[in-house]
C-alpha cells in the first residue's frame, strides 16, 4: 500500500522529468529542421528561466505556503552578480559553458545570500505582512541595482553608488547605472536552461520527499502543530527561502546572459507578478503545472501578436477569467458537468495532492 | 491502581512513582493576560508513569495550563521543573525535545499530509540525516526513511491505524483525527504526554476503547500522562490522581473518588 | 524655512497616499483582500475629470463630481463581476483575479485613451500662499489636498461610527457569519465598502494629478502599491492608521529625496516600511492578533 503511494510520488515527478525531456528534443528537431520561428527561438532562453521562476517561487508560495510577491528581486541579484562575473571571466577565456556555469554559481549564492539577510528579520512575519515585506525587499533591490555603477579595468572593478564616480582610462562600464547592464557576454543556451530546470526540479522534488520537505509543508498546514512536534519553524522557514532565492539567482543569469543589454527595472513587481501568477495558474505545490502555466502564458502573448494592441488585454481577461472558473463553486460544477458530459459517463475525481 | 503519598508543596504522588524524580514538579505556575490572572498559583506533580487528570468547569483554565506547559504562553510566575530540569527559558520547540509532547483540543493535524507523513513529523528529530543528504539521496536517506517508514507503522498500529497511512489526515472521521494526534505526539518519544480532551466528539465505545489504549500506552512506554477531560467516566477510570480547577486556581486534589465527593467541586460544577 | 516647506510638500503627497490607502485598508479591513487594481481606478478617475474638464469644458468641481460617479459605478462593478463569485474562494485566487483587474483597466485605458501622456490641467490653479515675507511660498494645491484629506478622514470616521451602513461595515469586518446571523446583507456591505474606496480614489487621482501633471495609463499603479504600503504600515485595517501611515510615508519620501537621494527614494520608503514592520509586526495602530490554542 505504502509502495503505491510512494510510486505514485515517484511517478507523477518522472512524468514531469520526462515532459521537459521530451519538450527539449522536440524542440530542438524542430530546430534542427528549421520549423521554428527565430522570434520564437529567441523566446526558449526566456521561457527556461520564467520556468526556474516559477518552481523555485512556487516552493516559497505552494510548499511552504507563504505569499511572496519580490521573487524578481532574487533573480535581479543574482542576475547583476552574476554577469559582472562573467565579463570579469570573458576577458579570460572564451569557454562559454564554463562561463555561464560559473556566473549562475555566483549569481545562485548571491542571490541566497541576500535572501538570507532577508528572511532573518522578515520570516517571523506571515500572511500578508510578509507579502508586502517582499514586495519592499523587491523594489529595494531595484532601487539600488539601478543605481549601481560598475566598471573593469586592467586594475580591476570600480565601484560607486548613485553618482558615477568611477574614472577608467581603457576599462568598460558593465553596470550602468539606470542604463543597466551594457555589455553582457552572451552565453546563455537553450540547452543550458534545460540543464537547469532539470537541476532544480531535481532538488525541490527530492526536497519535498524528505525529511526537510516534510517539516515544510508542515508548518505550511500547522504551525503551532508543528513546533508542538519539535520542529525548528524558522528554521525551515528561511531554509525554504533560501533554496528558492538561490534558484532564482540563477534563473536571473540565464535570462540575462541571453541579451546584451538588461536594465534592473526589467525586475521589477511587475515580473514578481508574473511569475506569481505562473504559479497560481499551474497550481500551488504543482511544479508540473507551474511549467506548463509559465510556457504557456510566455508563448501566449506572441501568440496574440496578431491581435496585436488587444494582446495584453486579452491576457488581462484569459488570467480573470481563468481564476473564476477554477475558484468559483457555481462555475467549477457548470464545468466539470459539461466535461463529463463529453466524456460519457466517467468523470473520474482526481485527487491532486501530490507535489 | 496504587495508592497516592502527600508529598509536601504540591500535593500528591502515587506509591509506586515514589522515589524517582517526578516527570513533572509546576510551582507558582501563573499567567495574567492584561491583569486578568487566566492561571494562578497553578501547583502540580505528576509521577513518572502516572496517568493524571485535569478537571474543572468550561474556561477554568485547563488549556491555558497545557499552553504554559508546553509554551505556547511564557508563564509570568513560577517554575516547571521537566524530569528535574527547569524549562525556563525554553520555547516550544525545545520543550518538545526535552520531553513533553501533547494533542491539542481542536485538533491540529498537518491535514493535507498523509497519515504516515504525520507520524513521520512526530519522529522528525529521530530521523538522521541531513537535508543535502536527502536532496542527493544518499545511503543515510534510504536507510533512516525505511526505518522511519517501519516506527510510523509500529506506532500506528498501537490504535490499528496501519491500513490507514496513506490517507490523508484531514479526511479522516473525527475519532480517528484524535487518535492520529495522540499517535503523532507519541512519535516525538515524550516523557509526559498531554492529551487536551481526547474523547470528546467519541461515542462510549469508542471511549472505552481509548481508555484501554491510554493504558496501554502507559505501559508499554512507561510514561506519564496528563489529560483534560469532560468525560468523568474516562477520567475517573483511568487516573490516579486529579487536580480540579476553576477559574484559574486548583480547588481540588486527590485520588478520583475523594475529588468527585470534595464539595467544593461539587459546587463549581453545578453553581451555587 | 527650506525644511518646513519639504514639511508641508510632504504632509501634502501622504495626505493623497492616505485617501488612497482608505480605499485598500476598507476593503481589507471587510472583504480580506489586497484589492490590487485599486491604484488603477485613481487613473480612470483622473482621465474623466481630464476629459470632462478639457474636452468637455466642465466646471473643475463637476468633472470631480463626475469621476466620482463613474469610478463608484466601476468599482462596484468590478466587485460584482470579478470579487464576488470568489467570496470563498482561496485568498491567492482572489489576488491574482485583482492584478488581472488591474491588467485589464491598465490596458483597457491605454486602447481607450493611448499611451501618451496627457498634461493634466491643475483643478486648483497655479497660485500660491506666501507666509514669513514670501520666504515660504505654498502652492494652493497643497492646502486644499490637506484640507480635502482632513474633511474625507473626519467624514469618514463619523460614517463608520455613527451611521447604521458604517455599524454594519464595522460587523462585518469583525465578523462575517455573525453579522450575516444579525441580518446584515454582507454582500452590499461589501458592495458599498467598494463604492466609498473607489469614489475617494477618484478624488485622490484628480488631486495626485493637480500635483504632478502627467497623466498616462500606468499613473495609478507606483502610486498604488505605495498607498498600499502606507496602509500596511500604519496597520492595514485602520482608517486613523491609513491616515498616519499615508503622511508618514510621504513625509519620508519628500525628505528623502531632498536630503538623501532622489533615486534611492523609493527604496528608503520601502526600508523603513521594513524596519517599522520588523519592529512593530501588525503597523503603527493595527490590532495584534493573537492565534488560539
Amino acid at each position: 500500500m505504502s509502495l503505491k503511494i510512494m510510486n505514485k510520488t515517484t511517478r507523477s515527478n518522472m512524468i514531469t522529468y520526462a515532459m521537459v525531456i521530451i519538450a527539449f528534443v522536440i524542440v530542438q528537431v524542430l530546430i534542427g529542421n528549421g520549423s521554428i520561428s527565430s522570434r520564437l527561438q529567441g523566446q526558449l532562453v526566456p521561457i527556461c528561466a520564467y520556468i526556474v521562476m516559477a518552481i523555485s517561487l512556487n516552493l516559497t508560495v505552494g510548499v511552504l505556503g507563504e505569499l511572496s510577491l519580490g521573487h524578481a528581486g532574487f533573480m535581479s541579484a543574482g542576475a547583476f552578480s552574476g554577469i559582472v562575473v562573467a565579463s570579469c571571466l570573458s576577458q579570460n577565456t572564451d569557454n562559454e559553458p564554463l562561463i555561464l556555469v560559473i556566473s549562475m554559481i555566483v549569481g545562485g549564492v548571491v542571490a541566497a545570500i541576500v535572501g538570507f539577510l532577508v528572511g532573518v528579520p522578515v520570516l517571523r512575519l506571515s500572511g500578508d505582512y510578509l507579502a508586502i515585506v517582499t514586495l519592499a525587499f523587491g523594489e529595494i533591490i531595484k532601487g539600488i541595482v539601478n543605481n549601481l555603477y560598475v566598471g573593469l579595468d586592467g586594475s580591476g572593478l570600480h565601484v560607486s553608488l548613485i553618482k558615477n564616480t568611477v574614472e577608467m582610462t581603457d576599462g568598460t562600464m558593465l553596470i550602468n547605472g539606470p542604463m543597466g547592464l551594457t555589455t553582457i557576454p552572451r552565453v546563455a543556451s537553450f540547452t543550458a536552461g534545460f540543464i537547469l530546470i532539470l537541476v532544480c526540479l531535481f532538488v525541490i522534488f527530492n526536497l519535498v520527499n524528505s525529511k526537510s520537505g516534510r517539516a515544510i509543508m508542515a508548518l505550511r498546514d500547522n504551525r503551532i502543530a508543528a513546533q508542538s512536534v519539535g520542529i525548528n519553524v524558522t528554521n525551515y522557514k528561511l531554509m525554504a527561502f533560501v533554496i528558492s532565492a538561490a534558484m532564482a539567482g540563477m534563473a536571473g543569469v540565464l535570462f540575462t546572459a541571453n541579451f546584451s543589454t538588461v536594465v534592473a527595472s526589467k525586475f521589477d513587481f511587475n515580473t514578481s507578478i508574473l511569475i506569481l501568477v505562473f504559479v497560481v495558474l499551474g497550481g500551488l505545490g504543482n511544479m508540473r503545472g507551474s511549467i506548463i502555466a509559465a510556457t504557456v502564458l510566455t508563448v501566449l502573448p506572441e501568440v496574440l501578436r496578431s491581435f496585436s494592441d488587444y494582446r495584453m488585454l486579452v491576457y488581462a481577461i484569459v488570467l480573470i477569467v481563468m481564476m473564476l472558473a477554477t475558484n468559483n463553486p457555481t462555475l467549477k460544477q457548470g464545468i466539470s458537468m459539461i466535461i463529463s458530459k463529453l466524456k460519457g459517463k466517467n468523470s473520474a475525481k482526481g485527487g491532486s495532492a501530490n507535489v | 491502581m496504587s495508592k497516592l503519598v502527600p508529598i509536601p508543596s504540591t500535593g500528591f504522588l502515587n506509591e509506586r512513582d515514589i522515589g524517582q524524580t517526578p516527570v513533572l514538579e509546576a510551582t507558582h505556575l501563573g499567567i495574567e493576560f492584561g491583569g486578568l490572572k487566566a492561571v494562578d498559583d497553578f501547583n502540580l506533580t505528576v509521577g513518572r508513569t502516572e496517568i493524571a487528570g485535569l478537571i474543572g468547569p468550561n474556561g477554568a483554565g485547563k488549556t491555558t495550563v497545557f499552553n504554559l506547559l508546553t509554551k505556547v504562553y511564557q508563564p509570568t510566575h513560577g517554575t516547571i521543573l521537566l524530569d528535574g530540569i527547569d524549562t525556563h527559558g525554553m520555547n516550544a520547540i525545545q520543550v518538545n525535545k526535552a520531553g513533553i509532547a501533547r494533542t491539542f483540543q481542536n485538533i491540529r493535524l498537518f491535514s493535507s499530509l498523509s497519515v504516515e507523513d504525520n507520524v513521520k513529523l512526530g519522529l522528525h528529530n529521530h530521523t538522521h540525516y541531513s537535508t543535502l543528504e536527502g536532496i542527493l539521496r544518499l545511503p543515510r536517506y534510504w536507510q533512516e526513511e525505511k526505518r522511519t517508514h517501519e516506527r510510523a507503522l509500529e506506532l500506528l498500529s498501537i490504535f490499528d491505524m496501519q491500513h490507514l497511512a496513506n490517507h490523508k489526515a484531514g479526511s479522516l472521521p473525527y475519532g480517528a483525527q484524535r487518535r492520529l494526534e495522540i499517535v503523532r505526539a507519541l512519535a516525538t518519544e515524550p516523557k509526559l504526554l498531554l492529551l487536551d480532551e481526547p474523547a470528546a466528539g467519541m461515542n462510549p465505545s469508542e471511549t472505552e476503547e481509548l481508555m484501554e489504549n491510554i493504558r496501554k500506552i502507559r505501559d508499554t512506554f512507561q510514561i506519564a500522562i496528563l489529560l483534560i477531560e469532560h468525560d468523568m467516566q474516562l477520567v475517573t477510570g483511568i487516573c490516579e490522581g486529579i487536580a480540579v480547577l476553576n477559574y484559574g486556581k486548583i480547588i481540588a486534589k486527590g485520588t478520583p473518588k475523594e475529588v468527585i465527593n470534595n464539595p467544593d467541586v461539587i459546587r463549581s460544577y453545578l453553581g451555587e | 524655512m527650506i525644511f518646513l516647506s519639504h514639511l508641508i510638500s510632504g504632509i501634502s503627497l501622504g495626505s493623497i497616499y492616505a485617501i488612497i490607502a482608505l480605499g485598500y485598508t476598507m476593503v481589507y479591513g471587510i472583504a480580506k483582500m489586497l484589492n490590487f487594481a485599486h491604484g488603477d481606478v485613481i487613473m480612470v478617475g483622473a482621465y474623466i475629470c481630464f476629459f470632462a474638464t478639457m474636452s468637455y469644458g466642465w466646471h473643475p468641481i463637476m468633472g470631480v463630481l463626475l469621476s466620482m460617479v463613474v469610478c463608484t459605478l466601476l468599482g462596484i462593478v468590478i466587485d460584482r463581476l470579478a470579487y464576488k463569485p470568489l467570496r470563498q474562494a482561496p485568498a491567492l485566487a482572489v489576488l491574482i483575479t485583482a492584478i488581472g483587474m488591474s491588467y485589464f483597466l491598465q490596458n483597457s485605458a491605454q486602447l481607450l485613451w493611448t499611451s501618451s501622456p496627457k498634461v493634466f490641467p491643475s483643478v486648483i490653479g497655479n497660485g500660491s500662499v506666501k507666509l514669513f515675507d514670501g520666504a515660504l511660498a505654498i502652492p494652493h494645491v497643497t492646502i486644499v489636498t490637506i484640507v480635502v484629506c482632513l474633511v474625507i478622514m473626519s467624514g469618514l470616521v463619523f460614517f463608520v461610527n455613527k451611521t447604521r451602513v458604517g455599524k454594519s461595515m464595522r460587523a462585518v469586518s469583525e465578523d462575517k457569519s455573525a453579522a450575516q446571523l444579525m441580518g446584515i446583507n454582507v454582500n452590499s456591505t461589501i458592495s458599498m465598502t467598494f463604492a466609498i474606496g473607489s469614489a475617494l480614489a477618484a478624488i485622490a487621482g484628480v488631486l495626485l494629478c493637480s500635483a504632478y501633471p502627467t497623466l498616462t495609463p500606468t499613473t495609478g499603479a507606483m502610486p498604488g502599491i505605495k498607498a498600499f504600503t502606507a496602509a500596511v504600515f500604519g496597520g492595514i485595517g485602520s482608517i486613523p492608521g491609513a491616515l498616519v501611515g499615508g503622511i508618514l510615508l510621504g513625509i519620508v519620501e519628500i525628505f528623502a529625496k531632498a536630503y538623501i537621494s532622489t533615486q534611492l527614494s523609493d527604496a528608503i520608503v520601502f526600508a523603513v516600511l521594513i524596519v517599522v514592520l520588523i519592529v512593530k509586526p501588525t503597523g503603527l495602530l493595527g490590532k495584534k492578533i493573537s492565534e488560539k490554542v
